[in-house]
């Protein structure tokens, strides 16, 4: 990343800066959480691509509603699951400014996934940034779409039984059948290189955005180490050895034709 | 100029947001609304405007809630299941203090219910609907006319009181044709919103936000929403009345009711009871007042409403018990008579303590 702040005089080689897109303040993520790695990489890519001052986000409900506090950009929350509902309102109206939504597993595949199916076969031109740590977190680790196959939550004390509970969603790959979407992707916080892919990922969506190339989804696969009742160094192996295998990484959908 | 149409309710409307400046309508099928939509997906693309039809309500009333963070001027419609799916929508928008148009063409409940037009969703428009403490403007027209003006001025009052304003009205209203005179002036004038959401340009992000977690934080927002919701009754207050200044028996109806009751007082007049009508205009805030004054130099009262009695409480609360306050009313689609609503002013006329002493 270039430096997005001058170097302080007394620093004589400045290698990393903290984004302006990111407002400097702790979070109230709690410690192992993906969700302030994936902000910082927004901000990263806000930075990079310098559309800070024209870019709105819609904030979800879940731990990531408060959004606002951490991205230094124009945020709108949205009722749970209508947040691509809300970003379409958005998008119409100002079709020039980058609209984005951060949207978690409940939020997207549960409540909203009427919303999340319909704003991508309507083909809008915003982005969808989908973090998916298989539970519910704000409200205590309940079951999610996204929880894996015998998964322990508080709502799943026995774990995900897939013959009354179902199986854990793929949205990507049920996105993927239809023919508007542009970009489909998805990647992983589960390593420096991940969140290096995780970074290009959003680059390159918000980017065909500002070229008007139509719907983008970006799956992070996250790790939530309190609701998978994991340290944080093992929630993080749970999303490379239990999560990866049930999500498969990749790019399903770019420039508009199925890339898989 | 001054254009004559003929033209249904739905379409009123429709036109009415036109010609009003709006700028982003979203629907989604349901009858007897459903002109309004048509009436928008043929004209707003065609003036460079956002239409779209939505997967849900639930969807639609959210992208108003979108449209409306940018501070373009957003409007939906439906009709009564529909517009019980929008409630949530509604809370927010309240909540947010979001400027939109909400239009509901009242059919018969509960439930599917049927098409057939209805007045029961009173409670559901008038105290809130959704939940918390909240207020939506409530605006209640009698015409076609009506439905075209009423449609502009809810465009307006949205954008000064920073506040959802709903069109009540019913499947009758919104079906039958009448001839109009089309609004020629300009939209009127947007106030500016310095809280728009238009990307943090020179300035400190915006945050549209109603999630207020810090100590205090909401009870600040709803002593404030409450503040305002007390100038709206101050400021907005509108009814209409017909031959109340000698009534000795008010008549108060509101939308299609008010129709047959405007008949209903020629006839009872000619049959000798002095009736007047009072139809409230901005069903929220109510017009307590008035009817509290009225209350004090008719003899009885009579609410007619195609429900099971709704706006009946808030004339009880106006009127007090000084007086008796009779009701006139059918469900599930059916309409009162006229004839059934002169009964129902004879009888109150003969059975009131107050005329008996005279």
């Amino acid at each position: 990343m270039s430096p997005s702040r001058k170097p302080s005089k007394t620093s004589r080689r400045s290698v990393y800066h903290r984004p302006v897109s990111l407002v400097n303040k702790p979070t109230h993520f709690c410690p192992g959480c993906g969700h302030g790695t994936a902000h910082k990489l927004i901000a990263e890519v806000l930075d990079s691509l310098k559309i800070r001052e024209k870019t709105i986000g819609v904030a979800p409900v879940g731990c990531a509603v408060m959004a606002y506090y951490y991205l230094n950009c124009d945020i709108s929350e949205a009722a749970h699951g209508r947040t691509p509902a809300v970003a379409t309102g958005i998008k119409r109206c100002l079709p020039d400014r980058i609209v984005f939504s951060y949207q978690g597993d409940g939020d997207l595949a549960a409540i909203g996934m009427a919303e999340t199916i319909h704003a991508a076969n309507r083909g809008e031109n915003i982005t969808v940034i989908f973090v998916n740590n298989s539970v519910y977190g704000m409200t205590g680790g309940q079951m999610a779409p996204t929880t894996l196959s015998g998964q322990k939550t508080v709502t799943s004390p026995c774990g995900r039984d897939a013959r009354t509970m179902g199986s854990p969603i793929r949205v990507c790959e049920l996105l993927n059948t239809l023919d508007a979407p542009w970009h489909i992707e998805r990647v992983a916080l589960d390593s420096p290189a991940g969140i290096r892919k995780t970074r290009k990922a959003l680059l390159t969506a918000f980017k065909g955005q500002m070229e008007g190339k139509g719907y983008s989804l970006i799956e992070i696969l996250s790790p939530c180490p309190i609701h998978m009742r994991l340290s944080p160094m093992e929630a993080v192996r749970f999303v490379k050895e239990g999560m990866i295998p049930a999500f498969p990484l990749g790019v399903f959908r770019m420039g508009g034709k199925p890339a898989v | 100029m001054r254009k004559r149409v003929l033209m249904n309710g739905n379409d009123a409307i429709g036109e009415g947001a036109i010609r009003a400046g709006c700028d982003a309508y979203f629907g989604y099928p349901i009858t007897p609304q459903n002109e309004l939509t048509s009436y928008m997906a043929n004209h707003m693309q065609a003036h460079g405007r956002v239409f779209i039809q939505a997967e849900s309500e639930v969807a639609a009333v959210n992208m108003v809630f979108g449209a409306a963070v940018t501070g373009r001027r957003a409007m939906t419609s439906s009709s009564s299941p529909g517009i019980s799916l929008k409630q949530e929508g509604l809370s927010y928008l309240a909540a947010a203090e979001l400027p939109s148009v909400i239009v509901n063409v009242q059919r018969g409940g509960p439930g599917l219910g049927n098409i057939a037009p209805s007045q029961s969703d009173y409670f559901q428009a008038t105290k809130g609907g959704g939940h918390g403490d909240y207020h939506l403007i409530v605006l209640a027209p009698y015409t076609v006319q009506e439905m075209h003006d009423f449609t502009i001025n809810a465009f307006a009052l949205a954008d000064r009181y920073r506040n959802p304003v709903m069109l009540l009205t019913d499947g009758r209203l919104g079906q039958m044709m009448e001839p109009l005179t089309l609004y020629s002036g300009l939209p009127h004038k947007i106030p500016p919103k310095p809280w728009a959401l238009t990307g943090a340009r020179g300035r400190k992000p915006n945050h549209i936000r109603s999630l207020l977690l810090e100590e205090g934080a909401l009870e600040q927002r709803n002593l404030h929403l409450q503040a305002k919701y007390k100038t709206i009754m101050n400021e907005l207050v509108g009814y209409d009345e017909y031959l109340t200044h000698d009534a000795t028996v008010l008549v108060v109806a509101y939308g299609s009711s008010a129709r047959i009751a405007r008949g209903a007082v020629d006839q009872a007049r000619a049959k000798g009871v002095k009736a007047g009508l009072l139809r409230p205009i901005t069903l929220w805030p109510f017009p307590r007042a008035r009817i509290r004054q009225l209350a004090r130099k008719v003899h009885g009262i009579l609410v007619v409403e195609m429900s099971a009695g709704q706006m009946i409480e808030d004339v009880q609360l106006s009127a007090g018990d000084r007086i008796p306050i009779a009701f006139e009313g059918r469900m599930g689609g059916g309409i009162p008579e006229e004839s059934a609503v002169v009964r129902a002013m004879q009888r109150l006329a003969k059975s009131s303590p107050r005329s008996a002493r005279k």
